[in-house]
C-alpha cells in the first residue's frame, strides 16, 4: 500500500435518518451441520460503504450470496428499501438492481470480455439476434472509464491477466446502473497500483449514492474505504461499528478474539 | 501479469513473424481449420494415390465417388452439429442411434401403415406428415432425457446409455423386426438419388447464391467494423477470403454437375418424358443432392444459433463455467432441456435422410451412430471439457470420418480392419487436439 492510501479523503457522514436501501434481519443458513450463517443482521444506506470482515470461513460469502441470490436463505427476511424482497434466484436479485463482484469472479473462461459483461443481459439487433459489434463498442466505452489499459477485448477472458480478468467483473456490476453493489474480496488478486483503481471507483459509486457492501482482509483499506465495518466469526455477527469511532486495533481484535472493543 | 502465449502472439507487432503468420493474422483464418482441411486432403489424395498405384485405379477422386460422400455424409452431419451444442456444455448423448432408429419405424409405419388408410395411398402430404412426426418423436425422445439430466441430476453419460438401449429396444417392439417398405416416392426423395438431387441448373443457382452470400458476409462485416471503428482486415485479404470462399463452391457445383445418371435411370426417364436419347447417350447431371441441401441448411441455421443468438452464447457460457451462467442469470437446466431436445429434434432430421437413402425402415437403421457423430464433433475440434466447439469443424469432422470409411471400402478393407482404423483415428485425433490446446496455453 502506498502512503497516500492511508489519507482519509472522506466524504460528509452518511445520513441514516430515512429508510435503509437494505436490511437484512436475522438471516440463517446451514449446509449440513455447519451454520455457516447465524441470525445475522445487518443493514446499508445509499452513498454508504460496510465493510464485511472475518476469518477465513467465518461467513461472509455465504451471507452475501444471499442477498445476491446465489444460495437460498434457510431463515429470516431481506427488506429493500423497507419493502420485503424475495429474493430466490440471480435474475430476482438483478430485478432489484442488486450487482455482485464474486470472490471467484464467476467469469465464462472461453468467452471475451464484451460476452461476460452482457451475459444473461445481451442487447440484440434486429431479428434477436445478439449484436457483438454494439456489445464490443459498449464495452470498450466503459474499460476507457475503468482501466483505460485494457486492451484485449477479442480474447477470451482465460487469457487475461487477473487485474483485467477484475475489471471485467466489475464493469459489469456498474454498467448496469446497480443501486446495491456486492463486492467479495475485490482487490484480493490485485497490484497496489490496480487496488488504487478499485479504490478510487468505490469512492466514485459511493459519491454517485450506490449502497456497497464490500469484504475486504486488508485493515487499511477497510479504514479509508468503508463507513462502517461489520465483523463476523464462525457464522455469527460479532458487531458492527463506524469506522471513525474505533482504530485498527480494535477490529482486528473484534475478527481475532471475536468482541467487541470494551467488552 | 502471467499472459498466456496465445494471447502474446495476438498482440502481434513481433517482427520476425513469417508470411504465413502474417497471411493467417490478416486473414483471420483459423489454423485448427486449415489442419482440418489439410487432413482431409491427405486422405482424400491417400486413398486417390493407393487405388491408382495397388488396384489400377484411383476411385476416391471422382465425381461418382465425392458424390456418394457427400450424400452419405449428410445424416451423421446433421446430428454432429447438434452434438457439438451437447458436448460443449460438457454432456454427451450416446443414444443418438438409437433415437433414429426410433424415429425412422415410427415414420414408416405412420406413412406405410397409418396414413394411406386415412389420406389416400400416395397423398402428397404423406412425406411432410412423417417428417414432422418423426422429428416430434426425436424432440420429445432429447426433451425427456434432458428433463432427467437437468432435474433428475442423473448424468448424461448413464442417461444416454440407457437411452442407447431403451430406444433401440422399443424401435424393435414398434417392428418385431420387419423391414418397412416401400416408403413413400415423396419421402425417398429425401435421401438422395438422381431423382432426390437439384440438376444441374438448380446446382448453378444454388452455387451462385452460396457465392452472393459469402461476400455479402464479407461485405456486412466490413461495414459494421467501421461503423463502430474497430480495426478493419486489410482489403487484400478480405478479396483472398472471398475469392477462396467462391472458388470453394464454384468447385462443388463443377464436382456435383460432372456426375450424370446411370444409363438406366436415364433411359427409363427418357421413356417416362418422351425424350430422344442420342446414339451418344444423354448426359443429365445429378446436381447437389437433397440430403447435401438439407445439411448445408442445418450447418448455416446452427451456425447462427451458436454464434448470433442468446441461447447459443448461453450454451457457450454453460460451457465455459457453469456457476458463472447460472449466477448470470441463466435458466441452466431448462437450456439443458432445450439442449437436448434440439440433439432430438436434429436425429429425427437426420433419421427422414437415412430412412429416405435405404427406401425403408429398419428397427437396426442407426446402429454406432453415436460413435460417429460424436467422433465428428469431437474430431472438428469440440473440447470434452467443455465451452469450445464449432459448427463447421463438426461438419468437417464428419466429412474426415465418412471420407475414411468409405476410403477404406474402396480399397478393399474388411470391416473388421475399417473399425481399427476408425476406433485408431478418434483416440488419435483427441491426442493431437490435447497436445493442440496444452500449445495454447
Ligand atoms: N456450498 C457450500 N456447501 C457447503 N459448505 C459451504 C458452502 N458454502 C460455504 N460453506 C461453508 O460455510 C462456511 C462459510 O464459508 P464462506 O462464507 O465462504 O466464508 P468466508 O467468505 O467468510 O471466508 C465455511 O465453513 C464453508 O465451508
Ligand atoms: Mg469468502
Amino acid at each position: 500500500m502506498s502512503e497516500t492510501s492511508m489519507t482519509m479523503t472522506k466524504s460528509a457522514p452518511v445520513d441514516r435518518t430515512g429508510t435503509p436501501l437494505v436490511e437484512l434481519r436475522d438471516i440463517s443458513i446451514a449446509f449440513g451441520g455447519i451454520k455457516a450463517v447465524d441470525h445475522v443482521s445487518l443493514d446499508l444506506y445509499p452513498g454508504e460503504v460496510v465493510g464485511l470482515l472475518g476469518h477465513n470461513g467465518a461467513g461472509k460469502s455465504t451471507l452475501i450470496k444471499c442477498l445476491s441470490g446465489a444460495y437460498q436463505m434457510d431463515a429470516g427476511e431481506i427488506f429493500i428499501n423497507g419493502e420485503k424482497a424475495e429474493i430466490r434466484n440471480p435474475r430476482d436479485a438483478r430485478d432489484y438492481n442488486i450487482e455482485t463482484i464474486y470472490q471467484t469472479l464467476a467469469l465464462a473462461d472461453n468467452l471475451d470480455a464484451a460476452s461476460n459483461l452482457f451475459l444473461g443481459r445481451e442487447i440484440t439487433g434486429p431479428g434477436g439476434f445478439v449484436d457483438d459489434a454494439r456489445m464490443e463498442a459498449e464495452t470498450r466505452k466503459i474499460m476507457g472509464r475503468l482501466n483505460p489499459n485494457f486492451r484485449k477485448f477479442k480474447d477470451p477472458v482465460m487469457a487475461l491477466s487477473g487485474g483485467q480478468r477484475q475489471s471485467v467483473a466489475i464493469a459489469r456490476a456498474v454498467y448496469f446502473n446497480a443501486r446495491i453493489l456486492i463486492m467479495d474480496e475485490p482487490t484480493a488478486a490485485l497490484g497496489p497500483h490496480e487496488t488504487q483503481m478499485v479504490a478510487e471507483l468505490i469512492e466514485e459509486l459511493k459519491a454517485q449514492g450506490l449502497g456497497i457492501f464490500l469484504i475486504e482482509h486488508d485493515i487499511h483499506n477497510v479504514m479509508r474505504l468503508c463507513d462502517r465495518a461489520s465483523v463476523m466469526k464462525n457464522g455469527q455477527l460479532v458487531g458492527t461499528v463506524n469506522v471513525d469511532d474505533v482504530t485498527d486495533e480494535d477490529i482486528l481484535g473484534m475478527i481475532i478474539l471475536g468482541k467487541r472493543p470494551g467488552e | 501479469m502471467t499472459q498466456t502465449s496465445s494471447a502474446t502472439r495476438q498482440d502481434g507487432a513481433s517482427p520476425h513473424t513469417s508470411a504465413i503468420g502474417r497471411f493467417l493474422r490478416a486473414t483471420e483464418i483459423d489454423t485448427r481449420l486449415l489442419g482440418m482441411i489439410g487432413a482431409l486432403a491427405l486422405i482424400w489424395i491417400g486413398f486417390h494415390l493407393y487405388g491408382a498405384t495397388f488396384k489400377g485405379f484411383g476411385a476416391f477422386l471422382t465425381p461418382r465417388n465425392l458424390w456418394n460422400l457427400s450424400v452419405q455424409t449428410a445424416s451423421i452431419g446433421i446430428m454432429a452439429t447438434g452434438m457439438v451444442l451437447v458436448i460443449i456444455t460438457r454432456h454427451i448423448d450416446l443414444s443418438v442411434g438409437s433415437m433414429l432408429g426410433v424415429c425412422a419405424v415410427v415414420m414408416g409405419v405412420v406413412q406405410v401403415q397409418v396414413l394411406p388408410g386415412l389420406i389416400g395411398f400416395g397423398n402428397p402430404a404423406i412425406w411432410i406428415i412423417a417428417a414432422i412426426i418423426g422429428m416430434a418423436v426425436g424432440t420429445m425422445i432429447g426433451a425427456f432425457h434432458g428433463f432427467i439430466i437437468a432435474y433428475g441430476k442423473v448424468p448424461a453419460f448413464i442417461v444416454t446409455l440407457g437411452g442407447l438401449l431403451v430406444w433401440r429396444g422399443v424401435a424393435y417392439l414398434i417392428t418385431r423386426g420387419e423391414t418397412i417398405a416401400p416408403l413413400d416416392e415423396t419421402f425417398k426423395l429425401l435421401g438422395g438419388g438422381p431423382y432426390g438431387a437439384i440438376g444441374e441448373t438448380g446446382s448453378w443457382i444454388v452455387g451462385l447464391l452460396g457465392c452472393a452470400g459469402v461476400l455479402w458476409l464479407l461485405w456486412n462485416g466490413r461495414k459494421r467494423r467501421r461503423s463502430y471503428e474497430f480495426p478493419l482486415r486489410p482489403l487484400w485479404a478480405e478479396g483472398v477470403l472471398g475469392t477462396i470462399g467462391c472458388v470453394l463452391i464454384i468447385g462443388a457445383v463443377l464436382v456435383v454437375n460432372a456426375y450424370p445418371w446411370p444409363k438406366g435411370i436415364v433411359r427409363q426417364y427418357a421413356k417416362a418424358n418422351n425424350i430422344e436419347v442420342p446414339d451418344g447417350g444423354l448426359f443429365i447431371s445429378h446436381g447437389f443432392a437433397i440430403p447435401v441441401l438439407i445439411l448445408v441448411a442445418v450447418g448455416i441455421a446452427m451456425t447462427v444459433l451458436l454464434n448470433r443468438t442468446r441461447f447459443g452464447r448461453y450454451v457457450l457460457a454453460i460451457g465455459g463455467n457453469p456457476d458463472a451462467a447460472e449466477l448470470a442469470g441463466i435458466n441452466t437446466r431448462l437450456m439443458t432441456v432445450k439442449i437436448f431436445a434440439l440433439m432430438g429434434l436434429l436425429t429425427g432430421l437426420s433419421s427422414v435422410v437415412a430412412s429416405a437413402r435405404l427406401g425403408s425402415a429398419t428397427n437396426s437403421l442407426g446402429t454406432l451412430d453415436e460413435l460417429y457423430v460424436i467422433a465428428a464433433a469431437v474430431i472438428g475440434g469440440t473440447s470434452l471439457a467443455g465451452g469450445v466447439g464449432t459448427i463447421y469443424g463438426a461438419i468437417l469432422g464428419a466429412f474426415v470420418m465418412q471420407s475414411l470409411q468409405t476410403g477404406m471400402v474402396l480399397i478393399g478393407f474388411d470391416s473388421a480392419m475399417q473399425q481399427i482404423v476408425v476406433g485408431s483415428v478418434l483416440v488419435f485425433a483427441v491426442f493431437i487436439d490435447t497436445i493442440y490446446r496444452r500449445n495454447l496455453k
